[in-house]
């Protein structure tokens, strides 16, 4: 037994609104530099839906992830090593920016510098890859909210494999969200088929990182991960990747995704599992057998067994409390509610699921039955095998079985919980049909619908005998350092990189994690700038001076920065 | 004017070659890529650069054949010269072919392909001329030189072969390179004028064939407190802990 660590996350499908806002968030914190203009680490599909970039999914078409040989061993679906070198020239499987979108902005100086005219001046889009006017056309979200519509259902590689039971007739459409990211996998085909072995698995946390001074742009990693999750920075020629914000996950904060969350539907947490047998299970014959493999890989962190080895792992003991006290664990292993995304890529994602109750309760609704009712919603997870046999596409490979016993739980909670709050006696025999007590119920509904931010992200920081060693590699993120592409010497990548203070995100968090919406103390000190008269500086106004720097003196500021 | 141009210039050539190469890895790994420009093209692509890319690795290992390879040694294994000579051009003319077309294609696509034209750096340009020369001038050497024999006969191992391992035994004999035809003594000058540019040009990516691809695990697994740790290694009066 190999005891590792593992950072992952789970997303509550029925709370995603569609909002987009992790992807906004996240595209402001990581990727609004040049040359990544059209990179998503976070972004939220429609589905069904073509996905981003459009048709991801298809295998056969894209070959990513991993594929079983004739004698069972497992091989990189796109080829081994001697074909990756052969076709390292003019990789045969990479997406072009017409897969993704192509990035504009508009020539908003017209706006302003047009001479007068008689029609009003108009902002032309302009293409961020050749500078030159464009029709726009598609974008990451083209598709956004048209879920099974006829214009696009079709060509949903997920939908295709169930194609002749759908007919798409109005009644029969179903919709919801998928906000993806990188899924940091215990068997990242992209790393595997990295040439310049410059994307690693962090020990620590096992996020999947890319090493931007060792990669070379050989590109194998975007056609190598199924997910289409590494993205080629056209400027800089590197790839580049969700990070899982490990900056803040190092001081114990969650992801930005999962912090501006409005549904608050992600979880973050801790999972321990048996590096030895990954292998193993990522090798498993049958594609349905993949989600109980992997789920044999993790670790039961209160074993004490499993504390042994963790401790001769050096893996700390607030490490293992934190993984007992996981909301990860509890809704893959001890709920059951989770599911993997496309486990049938046989990567071993660590971003997990929750399928969404939501199709079916819609259905139930319009029908002008109730909703609520067990009986009514059984029976129709029971009949509505279309949205049931989609969801099992997605997340167990096609298996019906496990998303049933999913949306049982999930309906099961909403009639057993709908007594409660009606001041009625809870029925016990709700929880006992889909195999849970009474206890588990609540613990599950607590969890699933009003847990707290410390019970939703269970983040145990990295310690804090490496915290310079932290600050430093603060600085190592992607961002800060560069993104002028070429120009080195002058703009937003220029210049030595600036010391990410830990200090400020433990402000950030004790601000994020307080009770009020400002620390008491901190709002007497507060400068209302309502009732400032703009003479002088109130005391307040501006954080104190350090003695060895006036801040209004600080250096290398052109006149129009 | 022969020690000028056959002994200083290709040693300093070759300083900058070298110590350029040291100081791009040492303060600029993160510029030490290829640069890729298929996301914006991929059809010219597919075809101009493998075809390219193998041209060119024939074209080296025949160059590394026909210059370290001394007469004696292929005499002594009983290869008379007539057999390595038609080896040697059908070789280096198949190779050299794929080069050119290749590189044809290469260079249409980098004009006339908007967003590939706009990722052209002015030293790209610069080392496309350097490049270009230096394989026309090659192609010009095998073709005239040896097939159609133009300005007589003349055998590049028993002079510029010979010129070239003296000088990297640091005893460079400039005469040798000066009896050679002018298309020779361009084509080693212009190349030389190639090294001097190399490591400032996306050409460092030649160092970095991943080779060790073949042999390395396929998951690789990396400390948070590893020796290196992300891009710097601790500032001064930083020591790390335990």
């Amino acid at each position: 037994m190999r005891v590792m660590a593992q950072m992952a996350m789970v997303m509550n499908l029925d709370k995603c609104i569609g909002c987009h806002t992790c992807s906004v968030t996240c595209k402001q914190a990581w990727t609004n530099r040049s040359g990544t203009e059209y990179i998503w680490f976070n972004n939220v599909e429609t589905r069904p839906g073509l996905g981003y970039p459009r048709t991801y999914e298809d295998q056969e078409k894209w070959q990513g992830g991993w594929t079983l040989g004739k004698r069972g061993r497992l091989n990189l679906k796109a080829g081994g090593r001697f074909k990756k070198l052969l076709t390292i020239f003019s990789n045969p499987k990479l997406p072009s920016i017409g897969e993704y979108y192509e990035p504009w902005t508009y020539d908003y100086a017209t706006l302003t510098d047009a001479p007068a005219q008689e029609h009003t001046p108009v902002a032309r889009p302009k293409s961020l890859i050749t500078g030159k006017n464009m029709k726009i056309e598609w974008s990451a979200n083209w598709d956004d909210d048209l879920g099974g519509s006829t214009a696009n259902a079709h060509r949903d590689p997920m939908l295709a494999k169930i194609a002749e039971k759908v007919k798409f007739e109005f009644e029969q459409t179903f919709m919801f969200y998928l906000p993806r990211i990188c899924e940091h996998c215990l068997n990242p085909s992209c790393a595997a088929s990295c040439p310049s072995g410059a994307i690693y698995k962090r020990e620590e946390d096992g996020i999947v990182l890319v090493d931007q001074e060792r990669c070379r742009g050989w590109r194998m990693c975007v056609s190598g991960c199924p997910y289409k999750k590494i993205y080629f920075n056209h400027r800089t020629g590197k790839a580049e990747k969700c990070t899982f914000c490990f900056p803040r996950i190092e001081v114990g904060l969650p992801t930005v995704c999962s912090e501006t969350c409005v549904g608050r539907l992600r979880y973050i947490g801790l999972m321990l599992y048996d590096a030895d047998k990954v292998l193993e299970a990522a090798s498993t014959t049958d594609e349905h057998g993949l989600y109980e493999a992997q789920r044999d890989v993790f670790l039961d962190p209160f074993d004490p067994e499993v504390i042994r080895a963790a401790e001769q792992a050096g893996i700390a003991r607030d490490w293992v409390d934190a993984a007992q006290r996981s909301p990860i664990y509890a809704l893959i292993n001890t709920f059951k509610v989770a599911l993997p995304l496309h486990p049938e890529y046989r990567t071993m994602p660590m971003v997990w699921y929750i399928p969404p109750l939501s199709p079916v309760v819609e259905v139930v609704r319009e029908t002008g039955e109730d909703a609520e009712d067990k009986g009514n919603l059984f029976a129709a997870i029971d009949a509505l095998r279309i949205p049931v046999e989609y969801l099992a596409e997605l997340f167990t490979a096609g298996d019906v079985v496990p998303v049933d016993a999913v949306l049982k739980k999930l309906a099961a909670m909403r009639s057993y919980m709908r007594d409660i709050n009606m001041g009625r006696d809870p029925d016990g025999s709700i929880p006992a049909a889909v195999g849970m007590t009474e206890e588990e119920m609540y613990d599950m509904y607590r969890l699933l619908a009003i847990a707290k931010y410390d019970e939703r992200y269970v983040i145990p920081p990295a310690h804090a005998e490496q915290a310079h060693a932290l600050e430093e590699l603060a600085t190592e993120c992607s961002v800060s350092e560069y993104g002028g592409g070429q120009q080195d010497l002058f703009g937003e990548g220029s210049g030595a990189p600036t010391p990410l203070a830990v200090e400020n995100f433990q402000m950030l968090q004790a601000r994020q994690t307080s009770d009020s919406l400002a620390g008491p103390e901190n709002k007497s000190g507060r400068v209302n700038l309502l009732n400032w008269d703009g003479k002088g500086s109130p005391p307040g106004l501006f954080p104190d001076k350090s003695p060895d720097r006036s801040p209004d003196k600080s250096p290398d500021r052109g006149p129009d920065s | 004017m022969d020690e000028f141009l056959f002994v200083v210039v290709p040693y300093v050539c070759l300083t900058t070659f070298v110590v350029g190469h040291l100081w791009r890895y040492r303060y600029d790994k993160f510029g030490w890529t290829t640069r890729s420009s298929q996301l914006y093209e991929n059809r010219l692509l597919r075809i101009g650069s493998p075809l390219f890319h193998f041209g060119m690795l024939g074209v080296v290992g025949g160059h590394v054949i026909g210059l370290l390879v001394p007469q004696s040694w292929t005499d002594a294994v009983g290869v008379s010269h007539e057999t390595y000579h038609v080896v040697a051009v059908t070789g280096g003319l198949v190779a050299g072919v794929m080069a050119v077309a290749g590189m044809a294609i290469l260079i249409y696509r980098r004009r006339t392909v908007g967003p590939v034209f706009s990722a052209t750096t002015v030293m790209d340009k610069v080392m496309y001329a350097f490049l270009a020369a230096v394989i026309v001038l090659g192609m010009w050497n095998t073709v005239a030189g040896s097939i159609l024999t133009i300005g007589g006969d003349y055998n590049y191992r028993e002079g510029v072969s010979v010129w070239f391992r003296s000088f990297l035994a640091f005893q460079p004999d400039a005469s040798l390179m000066s009896e050679a035809p002018l298309g020779f003594q361009l084509h080693a000058l212009v190349a030389f004028g190639l090294f001097a540019l190399w490591p400032f040009t996306r050409l460092v990516h030649v160092f970095s064939a991943p080779l060790g691809y073949l042999t390395r695990p396929y998951i690789v697994y990396r400390s948070r407190d590893d020796d290196q740790l992300g891009s710097h290694r601790p500032r001064r009066g930083w020591d790390r802990v335990g």
